[in-house]
């Protein structure tokens, strides 16, 4: 397996100027190697998808982008616009959360999927609609020779997603990211994604990054997992040691508010509060406000740092829980 | 398509006759008596009488309308009371004139409208789209009557490029048409495209930001390619729509810019027929302008179920 992995470094995004200049995403860190399953978890708003599109050059143009993205020994913010549109859909696939408005309504599910693979691959119309059936048949869609012509408003959900999924795949990406997408499905659908992401990437030795409001959805799947709050990494461990000993009060909450076998639906601890405003952030720890702990007289005014806690394990609090 | 066509048939036939009782009650509410106007010096009280019962004014209106929405199903719209003639030829003989100008000044609007509302679009923010943002706005507020006074004070007596007004067939002498057309279709077909220039821009920023624009930018797209296939061709609905709603505004709003012109068409001949009380004519031509928006609208939906896949006529 020689196919590069993907890692962001010291990556931030300002979204808009002056007073009303939304910083959110902060210096954020991470890589996912080939193979391999990167799990990224936070509440809606910590800057998840923000992360993941500044570094494929996908922000509207008043987004403020630094640090770098680095896929296959290159930087892809230092890329001109034209060679990051050969790596985008090519060696980059990307599935977004809503397979209803992310699909073109106008045009068929063949179109959708063979722009991709005649712009990188050079495939003339034929041998695209070849490629495009084979890829259905492999995302699981019935019958692909019908669904080629359908437009996405016959499909259901489900098939949507898969026909996201196929367009990722088409020009065999070395990173699919995918971007909460399963959110909008029901937990049925749900898994059969997941299992199929599984499939193909032990085939094809891609690296995942798998973005996630949901800690369990991502504990099945990941490898490593990174947890961001307001704009940060506030930790990050493998997926076991962030069950087994989670260092961060905020990672804490988000297990507890997930449903445990043999307690009951009432007794979910969900975290009380709202996430921070990325214009208006505290001058100190970025969770703050909704901690529980607030164990040491610095939590208000410093930003504690990402440090290690354990082996890969690193959680951004003035006072990890030790286990 | 078929039940479509007749779906939308049926219920065309259900607004102009809804238009037909406005306008009917309209011109016999108005204050004036058409036969005294058209009688003119001619009027004695015996001459009155009779060309009132020639004309049927002097049955019930109830009567009237009947009378007329009867004969207007075979094509027969009364006769004008100034001239004799029958409306429906009054009608034709004019549709042309304004039928051309209205399609010049719709060239015109959409020719300006559309690159200069896809470029604000993909250059927002920046100098131009502001330039593009102001000039529209300026554009959108201006009468078009007095753009044409302008023209005709800057081209005509001015510069004396153009010549002032008057009409010329198409068929009959292009280049004299064209020569004429040209300041009321631009004086119209300006204030439009502002109009539509706005909408284009706000169509396309809307679709810019759309989440499937950002799949195909995701596909590695070209630029050129995630404009044409998924930015702008996803913004043609409503774009087509407003292209629509002006194209029929247009139809019935050139009355003025056509007095201004000495322009003879359907709008010239309605201020003409209001002027001397010729509710035949008046109402004719109203009946003739709804039907023209109406085909319009049908044009627009036909066009929409051509693009949007999800909109289907059967
Ligand atoms: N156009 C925008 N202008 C300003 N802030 C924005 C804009 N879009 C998103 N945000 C903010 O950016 C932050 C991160 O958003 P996002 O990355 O989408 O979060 P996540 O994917 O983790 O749910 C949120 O606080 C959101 O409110
Ligand atoms: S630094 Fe303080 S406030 Fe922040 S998470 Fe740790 S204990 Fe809580
Ligand atoms: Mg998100």
């Amino acid at each position: 397996m020689n196919a590069p992995g993907f890692a962001v470094r010291d990556l931030t995004v300002v979204l808009g100027r002056g007073k009303r200049a939304a910083r959110v995403v902060r210096g954020v860190s991470w890589s996912v190697e080939a193979g391999a399953t990167l799990g990224v978890v936070g509440e809606s708003g910590s800057g998840k998808s923000m992360t993941v599109l500044a570094s494929a050059g996908l922000l509207p143009p008043p987004a403020a982008v630094t640090g770098s993205a680095l896929l296959g020994g290159r930087d892809l913010l230092k890329l001109s616009r034209r060679e990051l549109e050969g790596i985008r859909g090519r060696r980059l696939g990307f599935v977004f959360q809503d397979p209803m408005t992310s699909l073109n309504p106008l045009l068929t599910v063949e179109r959708q999927i063979t722009e991709g693979i005649e712009e990188h691959l050079g495939a003339t119309r034929r041998a695209a609609r070849d490629s495009a059936r084979v890829l259905l048949e492999t995302v699981g869609i019935p019958d692909p020779d019908r669904r080629l012509d359908a437009y996405p408003h016959q499909l259901s959900g489900g098939m949507r997603q898969r026909v996201m999924i196929a367009i990722a795949l088409s020009c065999g990406p070395d990173v699919l990211i995918a971007d909460e997408p399963t959110t909008a499905l029901d937990v049925t659908t749900q898994a059969q994604i997941l299992d199929l992401v599984r499939e193909r990437q032990e085939r094809t030795g891609m690296a995942v990054v798998w973005i996630s409001h949901d800690l369990a959805v991502v504990g099945g799947l990941a490898d490593d997992v990174v947890v961001m709050y307001g704009g940060q990494v506030v930790e990050q461990a493998p997926v076991e040691t962030l069950h087994s000993a989670p260092a961060h009060p905020y990672t804490r909450g988000l297990l507890g508010a997930r449903p445990v076998l043999g307690r009951r639906r009432d007794q979910l601890t969900a975290i009380p509060g709202t996430p921070p405003d990325p214009r208006a952030l505290p001058s100190g720890c970025v969770f703050f406000d909704r901690c529980p702990v607030k164990g040491d007289p610095r939590c208000e005014t410093q930003v504690p740092d990402l440090v290690e806690v354990g082996r890969r394990h690193f959680a951004r609090t003035f006072c990890p829980e030790d286990q | 398509m078929l039940r479509f066509s007749l779906a939308r048939a049926g219920h065309a036939v259900v607004v102009l006759l809804g238009v037909t009782v406005v306008v009917f009650t309209l011109m016999h509410l108005v204050p004036g008596d058409p036969v005294r106007v058209a009688l003119g010096t001619q009027y004695t009280p015996e001459s009155y009488e009779a060309l009132r019962s020639a004309s049927g004014l002097d049955r019930p209106l109830i009567s009237q309308y009947f009378h007329y929405v009867g004969s207007a199903f075979t094509g027969d719209l009364g006769v004008s009371f100034r001239t004799g003639e029958p409306v429906t030829l009054v009608l034709l003989e004019r549709l042309p004139a304004t039928l051309s100008l209205a399609f010049a000044a719709m060239v015109i609007a959409v020719v300006t409208a559309f690159p200069l509302g896809v470029y604000a679009a993909t250059h927002q923010g920046r100098i131009s789209d502001t330039i593009v943002r102001v000039v529209s706005q300026f554009g959108v507020s201006v009468p078009d009557f007095w753009l044409g006074i302008l023209f005709i004070l800057l081209f005509s007596s001015t510069l004396g490029w153009l010549p002032p007004s008057g009409y010329v067939p198409l068929t009959e002498d292009p280049v004299g048409w064209l020569s004429r057309v040209i300041m009321p279709a631009t004086a119209v077909g300006l204030v439009s495209g502002a109009i539509i220039t706005r909408f284009v821009r706000s169509a396309v920023l809307e679709s810019l930001g759309s989440e499937h624009a950002r799949t195909a930018r995701a596909k590695g797209l070209r630029r050129r390619i995630v404009r044409s296939r998924h930015v702008v061709r996803n913004a043609m609905v409503p774009i087509i729509t407003v292209i629509g709603v002006q194209a029929a505004i247009l139809m019935g709003g050139v009355i003025v810019i056509e007095v201004v012109f000495a322009w003879p068409g359907l709008g010239r001949l309605t201020f003409d027929a209001v002027s001397a009380r010729d509710y035949p004519v008046v109402q004719g031509a109203v009946l003739l302008v709804a039907t023209l928006f109406l085909l319009v609208s049908m044009a627009v939906d036909l066009l929409y179920a051509r693009i949007d896949p999800r909109i289907s006529i059967r």
